[in-house]
């Protein structure tokens, strides 16, 4: 379960510069639920998951993760509970290290890390056994670096990634947009896959209307760092993308402008 | 070259082994350009020396010149971590402060080590010259620092310590705590220089405030001319650049100097180490012209 109770974050507070990025959202979030997140650009998408990642610290609220207050814990203390993949596929792994030591990376995340080799032999037979469900065969490329591997490639093994240890949430930040339209199909079949089967609790902010609604059970829209539209059940299934266009266009005020177009898609 | 000169090359290439390793580290495994080496040699080689004139076991004075080298590379690390001041200059400002302390610590600029025991007396006299039991000695002791780096360079606390150069973001995601690797390692770099630093004060039998002059440049010649020989794809294969890297550095050095048809002088030293330097750097750049032509 995730529980955001009231969350504002200020950036640059006191400054000519200051934004305010998130005015007041709360929002709770289910065991096991998928949630989709949509909005324009400055609307507070990233600025919420980094609430939730511990990149963002907020100036006043609270953030619960499964049964802990994580509010103040900084990213890499509260990674045990949340499992991520970016939008920038040269973000969320090591591009530099192969693929089977970023899986032993993401094997032990959150967890203690010692003298044990990373890759011993049983460890070396999961992540090829992970990697070839994937059916991509890089079961056959598990020593190259993961900067050789495409994007869609990069960001099928990072999903692979965020499954090799236990979490309490799963965050997904756009990430498809950087992705071809086949390949982000199969990498949004693959998140559905393995959602489905974990149960995971879910948030994926994505720039799509269409998979938005398509994918999930649970809509939220974010506008000026507030939450606008908040819809599951009927009321979302009735919903088209047409629909979604026009709650979006009274929230901006009318203007139909090219922010707009960009997430019609 | 005659014999006991390429024997000699061996022996500082080896010292200077020790460096290497601490530079690959530093620079190349956590993306840290670290000048505090240019201290911290001369400071092992300071600690190591007036221990040893004090009494102390020489084994002993070399493994307290390992923790000054580490606890100057927690200076650097604080300054840049805690206090957020760039790496390079947190570094350079260790660097200066060192030369300070280094003389403190020996008071005056420099201690002779005759006629006292070091690491090597025990070695010598069993049939084998002196100037071929000093780089038989260095050499084990090489392969020990170098298989204790590269184990721990491949177990789960190593690999943290390597995402952390890599991508520092991905580390924090995965609960890697990228501070505390950087406090690790630039330890661990600098420990290992001091060794060097110690190992080259018991083989020369002195300790000088300025030999740490360059040590930077000597370090990373010898990790780039094992780059470019050897590739940087494997942990061992890399860490075994830097000591072949460093032997034939210095070996390169001698011949260089050695030469009369070149018509160089002792004095030319750091000219020709920028040469080299530079030439490994541009090599494989050239190889791949030729290559594509």
């Amino acid at each position: 379960m995730i529980a955001l109770d009231n969350i504002h974050v200020v950036f640059g507070r006191g400054t000519p510069l200051e934004k305010k990025a998130l005015s007041g959202v709360s929002l709770t979030i289910k065991e096991g639920a998928f949630t989709t997140v949509i909005g324009s650009n400055g609307a507070g998408k990233s600025t919420l998951l980094g609430v939730l990642a511990g990149d963002v610290i907020p100036t006043e609220g609270s953030v619960r993760i499964g049964d802990a207050d994580v509010t103040r814990l900084p990213t890499a203390a509260r990674a045990g509970r949340v499992a991520r993949v970016f939008q920038d596929p040269l973000a969320g792994s090591c591009g530099a290290l192969s693929i089977e030591e970023n899986l032993a990376l993401a094997h032990k995340r959150g967890g203690r890390r010692g003298l044990k080799l990373a890759l011993g032999h049983s460890r070396r037979k999961l992540f090829r056994e992970r990697i070839a469900e994937l059916d991509l065969g890089l079961e056959n490329r598990m020593t190259d670096r993961m900067a050789m591997l495409s994007g869609g490639q990069r960001q099928a093994v990072s999903l692979v990634m965020a499954m090799m240890a236990g979490c309490d949430v799963l965050l997904l930040d756009e990430h498809t947009a950087a992705l071809d339209p086949g390949m982000a199909e199969f990498v949004m079949k693959l998140t559905e896959k393995i959602v489905g089967a974990k149960k995971l609790t879910t948030l994926m902010v994505t720039h799509s209307m269409r998979q938005a609604l398509d994918y999930g059970d649970r809509t939220i829209m974010l506008h000026g760092g507030e939450i606008v539209l908040d819809v599951e059940g009927n009321n979302r299934r009735n919903l088209d993308v047409e629909d979604l266009i026009d709650m979006f266009r009274r929230v901006r005020g009318q203007t139909l402008d090219d922010d707009e177009l960009l997430i019609a898609e | 070259m005659s014999q006991i000169a390429l024997w000699g090359a061996v022996e500082l290439g080896l010292v200077y082994a020790f460096v290497a390793l601490g530079v690959y580290l530093a620079f190349r495994v956590l993306d840290f350009p670290d000048l505090t080496v240019d201290g911290t040699f001369p400071l092992g080689a300071a600690v190591t020396a007036v221990l040893i004139m004090a009494g102390a076991n020489p084994w002993l004075a070399a493994a307290v010149a390992m923790l000054a080298g580490a606890l100057a590379g927690l200076v650097t690390a604080t300054l840049n971590v805690r206090f957020k001041i760039l790496n390079l200059l947190a570094s350079i400002l260790t660097m200066i402060a060192l030369f300070s302390v280094n003389l403190r610590v020996m008071g005056r600029p420099n201690v002779a080590l005759l006629s006292v025991d070091t690491m090597l007396t025990p070695f010598y006299g069993h049939g084998l010259r002196d100037f071929m039991v000093r780089p038989m000695f260095l050499f084990v002791l090489a392969i020990v620092a170098l298989v204790v780096v590269w184990r721990y360079l491949e177990s789960d606390a190593g690999l943290a310590m390597r995402a952390t150069g890599a991508n520092a973001r991905m580390a924090r995601a995965q609960g890697i705590n990228t501070d505390r690797q950087i406090y690790l390692g630039i330890a661990l770099s600098n420990a290992l220089v001091a060794l060097g630093g110690a190992l080259f004060a018991q083989t020369n039998g002195f300790a000088d405030v300025t030999s740490g002059v360059g040590t930077i440049v000597v370090g990373l010649a010898a990790v780039i001319i094992g780059e470019t020989l050897f590739g940087t794809r494997r942990i061992l294969i890399a860490l075994i650049g830097c000591v072949v890297g460093s032997i034939l550095y210095r070996i390169a050095i001698q011949l260089a100097l050695s030469s009369d048809s070149l018509g160089l002088q002792a004095s030319d030293l750091n000219l020709v180490t920028a040469v080299l330097v530079t030439f490994a750097l541009v090599l494989p750049r050239l190889k791949r012209g030729v290559l594509s032509s």
